[in-house]
């Protein structure tokens, strides 16, 4: 079912983590107002909208990067700033959007990083560590290239490094914004279905910002579309994913065909002729 | 080392800088060999040139003799010469090194740039600021000028990083907020200088070249103290340190207080500072490029402190002694030979950073 525009008149759930009625702003500039959003356990949810709607800033709150003004991150029932910050580390996980390796450093000595919140001065590199390093390097495909410097991997696979430091957290909960940017098509897709074997094959709950509609619809079990940080429809793709629903968002005419490979649903923007009228009609700036 | 295909099968345990040790009982320790091995033979170089410059001088004595009245074995004018003459020199030398290797590791780990060392972003023109006007307009004496740089270093520290302070520092801003610190200060200290008497002008020139001159157990004591506290502080959060150059969100991520060992690290970097600076003067490029030397050495990617304090005190120790013997009966205060050496090594850094494609 479509949750239109209320996203506080669900059912209050013990989901682990979720937003309550939180105000997002950066100094004085408020980018999302009396927010508040649920995380499906075991979903893999994918948050979505045109640039500046605040799904970034939603994930930077959710992950703690971001302090709200107003309200609270609930992380399994306590407010996530008042946690201590390595405990969150060990339940929850976050890709930032920019990190930066650093120089001279192996792909096997960065995704080690990622068991930092397991360990003490005493207890800095156990056997747990050692295979949990090895798995995660293995499962997202860089086993061979341990040995080689982060600096001479190609965008993709640098990614892929990236997101297996992210799983030596070992976190159940996953973050990742806008995981695919940068990216040529094929890594895109390879990156997204490590993110749905994560999902699938571990039962971890993923949330992640994309840009792509389509890939969003295709790979999210669990749909948010925002727009000026809003809330403006949640629920499964096939159900959120309309024609209305894609041009109020995104003020885009379009068709929403199902897609040929899964059935899930393709939006296909309207022709510029067909559009013509859609463009000339006063279009809603962003605030 | 170049890439080549790595060798099959992987030791999981060995990556190609680091490798485990465990004991039982669950204890583990990740060390790095080459890193260990760099900054013991740093820490060696160090003491056995601290041996050599307390031997040198115009009572020579050998390396041996030195280390046998250090034991308390000399006869009774060794002893004097060698605990009350030439130690507390040796000590401070070894000490400044330290601290100043400490505080630049920090610094350019935290502004992710070889720039964003202490002696470039103002600190030293501020405890020179801060030591003129104690010795211009106060004709203060020597202590009084030690509180002078003290007060003059820790006011920059503050006032650059409150001005760099925007959501956490960032590198760049620190830097260049730190460059325009140090431009205004330093016309500040010309200034001074003009209004000088020739006297004070004099003392003032001295003490801004930095020199490790006639200092003794008065300078010693109170360095040891702050770096016997500061030091090990700053190694216990190393690791937090090393997470956070991988940007703040990601340190975060995994659980680093980021903002709290910023802070931290950034309060004792300058506390050192201060203290060093206040002790033998503003001395030269020993901030800067300890810890890039430290990190070649060693080949290991992130802020290596261990190994700059290390290489800083071995740095200066080294130049001390080419200070007093460099130029046969000739002495120089170390400021000078830091400066050139260091000059020539900025230059080497610069040209190579260029061909890396980095600037």
């Amino acid at each position: 079912m479509t949750t239109e525009k209320n996203p506080r008149s669900m059912p209050v759930q013990c989901q682990r983590l979720s937003a309550e009625s939180v105000t997002l702003a950066y100094d004085d500039r408020v980018i999302a107002e009396d927010l508040s959003v649920e995380i499906p356990d075991h979903s893999f949810t994918v948050i979505v909208g045109p640039n500046a709607c605040g799904k970034s800033t939603l994930l930077r709150a959710l992950s703690r990067m971001l302090k709200p003004s107003q309200g609270r991150v609930l992380l399994d029932g306590h407010a996530i700033g008042s946690m201590p910050a390595k405990k969150v580390a060990k339940t929850l996980g976050l890709l930032p959007q920019s990190s930066v390796a650093p120089d001279g450093i192996t792909v096997a000595d960065l995704v080690a990083r990622g068991r930092y919140p397991h360990q003490g001065l005493l207890r800095q590199w156990s056997p747990q560590d050692e295979r949990i390093v090895e798995e995660s390097m293995r499962s997202t495909g860089v086993g061979e290239l341990a040995d080689r410097y982060v600096d001479e991997l190609s965008g993709g696979q640098r990614q892929r490094v990236w997101i297996a430091m992210a799983l030596a957290q070992q976190t159940p909960l996953l973050l990742l914004d806008e995981p695919t940017t940068f990216l040529d098509i094929q890594h895109q897709i390879d990156v997204l279905d490590l993110c749905a074997e994560l999902h699938e094959t571990r039962g971890r709950t993923l949330v992640a910002v994309l840009h792509d509609l389509n890939h969003a619809a295709r790979y999210a079990t669990h749909l948010i579309a925002m727009r000026d940080g809003e809330i403006v429809a949640q629920g499964p793709p096939a159900e959120v994913v309309t024609a209305e629903l894609v041009e109020r968002v995104f003020r885009l005419r379009c068709q929403v065909i199902d897609d040929p490979e899964t059935g899930t649903p393709l939006v296909v923007p309207a022709a510029r002729q067909a559009r013509g009228r859609a463009v000339a009609a006063p279009a809603t700036a962003a605030s | 080392m170049t890439a080549t295909a790595p060798p099959q099968p992987r030791d999981p345990s060995r990556t190609r800088t680091s490798r485990a040790i465990r004991t039982g009982g669950g204890l583990s320790l990740r060390i790095e060999p080459r890193a260990l091995l760099a900054t013991l033979l740093l820490a060696v170089v160090a003491l056995g040139m601290g041996v050599v410059l307390i031997g040198s001088g115009d009572f020579p004595m050998s390396p041996g003799d030195v280390v046998r009245t250090l034991l308390g074995n000399g006869t009774a004018s060794q002893e004097f010469i060698v605990t009350e003459l030439r130690m507390p020199r040796a000590v401070v030398a070894l000490l400044v090194g330290a601290a100043l290797g400490a505080s630049g590791a920090v610094f350019q780990s935290i502004s992710r740039n070889p720039l964003g060392s202490p002696d470039v972003i103002g600190f030293g023109q501020g405890a020179t600021a801060g030591a003129l006007t104690v010795i211009v307009l106060f004709k203060g004496d020597a202590l009084a000028v030690t509180g002078g740089a003290l007060v003059g270093c820790l006011l920059t520290g503050a006032a650059v990083y409150f001005l760099a302070w925007k959501r956490g520092v960032h590198g760049f801003r620190l830097v260049l907020v730190g460059i325009g610190a140090a431009a205004m200060l330093t016309a500040v200290n010309h200034y001074l200088i003009t209004k000088a008497s020739i006297v004070d002008a004099t003392r003032a020139t001295v003490w801004m070249t930095g020199s490790l001159d006639g200092r003794g157990w008065e300078q010693a004591w109170p360095l040891l103290g702050v770096c016997a506290v500061l030091i090990p502080l700053m190694l216990g959060h190393g690791r937090s340190l090393r997470m956070m150059e991988m940007g703040d969100d990601a340190a975060y991520a995994l659980g680093v207080g980021v903002e709290r060992v910023r802070l931290v690290l950034m309060l004792s970097a300058v506390l050192l500072i201060a203290v060093a600076t206040a002790a033998a003067g503003p001395i030269a490029f020993v901030a800067l490029s300890a810890p890039q030397l430290a990190r070649r050495l060693t080949r290991s990617p992130g802020a290596n402190l261990g190994a700059s304090v290390c290489m800083g005190a071995a740095l200066l120790v080294v130049a001390d002694w080419i200070a007093q013997q460099g130029l046969g009966g000739t002495q120089m205060p170390v400021g000078v030979v830091t400066g050139v050496l260091g000059g020539c090594y900025l230059l080497w850094l610069l040209v190579a950073e260029r061909k890396a494609g980095r600037i």
